[in-house]
């Protein structure tokens, strides 16, 4: 009755265990709904003793050994999440039942190890997401050393929970130990080709934290649109939003955010891109763009950030000085892609920089000297930088804690991904998680086979690579298709950037995903179908 | 596309031209040309002045419209939607009724907010709109057919707009146009322009097919649809309501279909009662409810809760526990057949019934020694067609004695099955639908085109446009074959949609499919259509359905759901 890990390997182990756990999945569709993982945890055992949970008498509580308690807000807070996801209202259960049976689990206590449970902290690329969960009566145990682990914990705990033929709440004896593969797990969305209402950034969130992805990548501005409403430039979105009080993000609507995403163990990085992809930046601050010429004379359009005046660095020093304290993440991303350089290269004031400069005609040493300038920028801020990959193409010098983002399709990602872990830089990827191109038929498949360490290099490369993010670009989604073109291809990446890398089957990940796109649609999330079939309760939404 | 004086450039000086007599006239020119310098004036500032987007963009474009600069204000506390004196519709026609407070919700939101009346009316004001019903029978208690008639005039004047209909049919078209017309202006107040609208739609048949068997649809996921359809001036709801995965119609005649056969007996079914108000909600905008039940393939779910309605099939000698299509050869499959269409015929009020009658695997009927005797007693060698006419001849004959016309998927007409002259064949596959429409037309039979609009496709970009470029008349053909193609249908396949994600994949992508059934054939201006469509879709999110984008922008209002 028990899968138990000796001396096998652990891959080995693992099969064996899905083998078993997953194994009358195909066969019975009545077990369907009893255990699906999604991501799978790196090492369990379980067994099909079952123990009933009473939503009226069941707790999570803090262990007596923990070193956090109820002050502790991220804490309280997820209790109440994860209870509510499992036993649905608390009001329902308000009445106490006095009776505890035999085959009960009581309770689930929460133990944090060390001395500081990080309670009013903020997540990073350091943090110590594992933890590990004991179910056994009368007590399940969830151990970890701070609260961003017991976080995971209590989501695996939340997965763990379903419901018999009867409806009664049961959990299998279990033993978990997990980690993630990889520290950055995130979602890019972009809040500036169409504004996204804040309800559907939070409800993104949730999601998020349900697939435990730990970073939200905040795309909040670009051309179109510059949502963002800065306290020292106001004019930027005043002049630069779709609107300039139904389409921002005030202070408040940021600050909300991050706290929503921090109570859920989510880093928030922003984006602000330049120097391309600024049209909207023009609106609001005078000279900051390039002035495009047609022959001898201004063409009236604009291109990227002017890089010969002094007057836009520094701007970008108040800028970036106010970005730096509003949010709290060490870690800034910078853009710096897709550089149209036809405006520059019109721009006769330019072309003379860049003879003086003895730049000759090669404008990414234009565009170079720009971004070279604007880190140093960053830096005294100091704050890391993330940016895209064409800015090391381009051979521009960064710190060594500069994490590239690998994103073109040309050359191949695992040449890139090669290049960059070889140069000595943290790599992340999304080539193959671009999720806002779309096609018919159950695309999550190619997104689950990708991976992200599957390029030839030596073990140090393979370490540099930190991650990877799913992005859905705003072209074509807004507040009304974003969160079920999202839900749950994003969840195929998900499992790819936290499981094991030997965690591969299709098959068996059609099954728990299914099961996990039903669980996610049960917590109000409309996460799309992958195929024919049917939620034992359908969204109830539109 | 238009002819070069109509190109974009050129709108700033039509535009100065128009505005000296403030009037667009439908003189003695062409219709068509009439109608494109309409459109030049009307739309053409939208690509400059961004302001003025929200000021008209009517979706689908009406056949014959004037419009000036003259604007009237309508106050929401004191404007009325009111049966005109020469009406023969009153108070008592519940179909007008509510589509007036329809239609004044989405104008000025919701009524409460208005219930102060204000006493005084400027000169400037537009005070009523009267709707004249002007046949005898303004068949406000009736169902849509095929035959109704659509056409309303509308004219925008002041004191009062008046819109004359034959019936309420025309009147539902008439005051959806009517809302679009109206706009708000710089201060926020509603405006709307003196116009002249003569209207009715190019086909007949404008259908969207949902599929509730391999995802269930929850009732408000369909009754959100219907009224996002009657945005759009679709009239037809092909409801593809039963198939393979699951049997969610839930028949007093055989409780047992649904019981065993739905995804969930209880939570996945559609009730009696849910039919009824499926049926009545379109009803109220002059939707039809086409049902299909599909046989004598695509029918795995029938066999859960009827015996031996299945044909067993074999593996080798001994049956293998699979099922395959209605077994043709056993007369319980007719007797079944008989009672189920007879219950269907009465619980759906439409003269017609979609029969199905596509993708029909004979690999089961081939393993099957009892049908390969039959095929030898019949003489069908083994030719399985033949077999697969049989039954469908059976069953025509017994849904003809219900009383009811049938639609049928192409195969069925491909096979060589008699049919009767009014049965509606429905091109679906996209090799050879020109000549598809072709033979269909030519043999006498009336047709309706689903095949380029498949909207379970998907794609990365605007697959709107390729949607909106199809012209249903394209295929070598007389003017009567032409004649018998009464519409099309845009078909969103339920393989990989459910509540979650059904109505943005939708929407508006199948807006461009109801513009190409409603308006003339002429209006084919991709850029033009962009314009009107990104307001248009933006107008449904206000209206609460979550319509996407079709590309970069925003909408003043977003859409508040999730």
């Amino acid at each position: 009755m028990y899968c138990l890990l000796k001396c096998a390997p652990l891959i080995l182990a693992v099969a064996v265990c899905h083998g078993w756990l997953f194994g009358d999945f195909v066969e019975k569709q009545k077990e369907l709904d009893e255990i699906s993982l999604w991501p799978l945890p790196q090492k369990f055992q379980s067994s099909a003793v079952a123990f009933k949970l009473s939503p009226a008498s069941f707790q999570i509580v803090h262990a007596k050994q923990s070193s956090a308690g109820p002050s502790c807000s991220i804490l309280v807070n997820a209790f109440r999440r994860y209870f509510e996801y499992m036993f649905g209202d608390l009001k329902k259960h308000e009445k106490s039942r006095n009776k505890v049976y035999d085959s009960d689990l009581v309770e689930l206590q929460v133990w944090i190890t060390s001395a500081d449970p990080q309670c009013d902290g903020y997540p990073s690329l350091q943090s110590d997401e594992s933890y590990e969960l004991s179910v056994d009566k009368p007590s399940a145990v969830l151990k970890a050393a701070n609260v961003w682990g017991a976080l995971r914990g209590l989501e695996t705990f939340s997965q763990l929970v379903y419901k018999d033929d009867y409806g009664a709440n049961n959990i299998n004896k279990t033993e978990i130990s997990d980690f993630p593969r990889f520290a950055h797990r995130g979602i890019l969305l972009d809040s500036s080709r169409h504004f996204l209402p804040l309800k559907v950034i939070l409800a993104n969130l949730e999601a998020m934290a349900m697939n435990k992805f730990n970073v939200f990548h905040w795309h909040i501005v670009d051309d179109p649109s510059f949502p963002y409403m800065s306290r020292t430039f106001p004019d930027l979105s005043q002049k630069g939003a779709y609107h300039p009080f139904t389409h921002v993000y005030t202070p408040s609507d940021v600050k909300m955010v991050i706290e929503f995403a921090r109570m859920r163990g989510i880093r928030v990085i922003p984006e602000f891109d330049t120097p391309g992809h600024t049209q909207s930046w023009g609106n609001g601050i005078k000279d900051l763009l390039t002035p495009c010429y047609s022959g001898s004379s201004p063409s009236g359009t604009f291109g990227p950030v002017n890089p010969i005046l002094n007057s836009s660095y520094d701007f970008m020093t108040q800028f970036f000085k106010e970005i730096s304290t509003v949010f709290p993440d060490a870690y800034i991303h910078l853009g710096g892609d897709e550089v149209d350089f036809s405006c520059w290269k019109s721009n006769p004031d330019i072309q003379k920089f860049m003879a003086q400069q003895g730049f000759g005609t090669d404008y990414s040493k234009l565009e170079s000297f720009y971004i070279q300038r604007l880190l140093d920028i960053v830096t005294a801020t100091k704050k890391g930088y993330m940016v895209w990959q064409e800015v090391f193409d381009n051979g521009v010098k960064l710190k060594a804690d500069t994490q590239i983002h690998v994103w073109k399709e040309r050359p191949q990602y695992q040449d890139e991904m090669a290049k960059v872990t070889a140069a000595g830089f943290n790599a992340l990827l999304s080539t193959p998680w671009y999720l806002n191109r779309i096609s018919y038929g159950q695309d999550w498949v190619n997104v689950y086979k990708a991976d992200p360490q599957n390029f030839t290099g030596t073990d140090a490369q393979k370490k540099l690579v930190i991650g990877g993010e799913a992005c859905l670009w705003g072209e074509y989604v807004d507040a009304t298709n974003l969160t079920p073109r999202l839900w749950p291809r994003a969840s195929a990446v998900a499992e790819r950037l936290w499981s094991d890398k030997s965690v591969t089957d299709v098959g068996n990940a059609y099954n728990r995903l299914a099961q996990h796109r039903c669980r996610m649609v049960r917590r109000g999330i409309p996460a799309e179908p992958l195929f024919v079939g049917h939620c034992r309760q359908e969204y109830m939404g539109l």
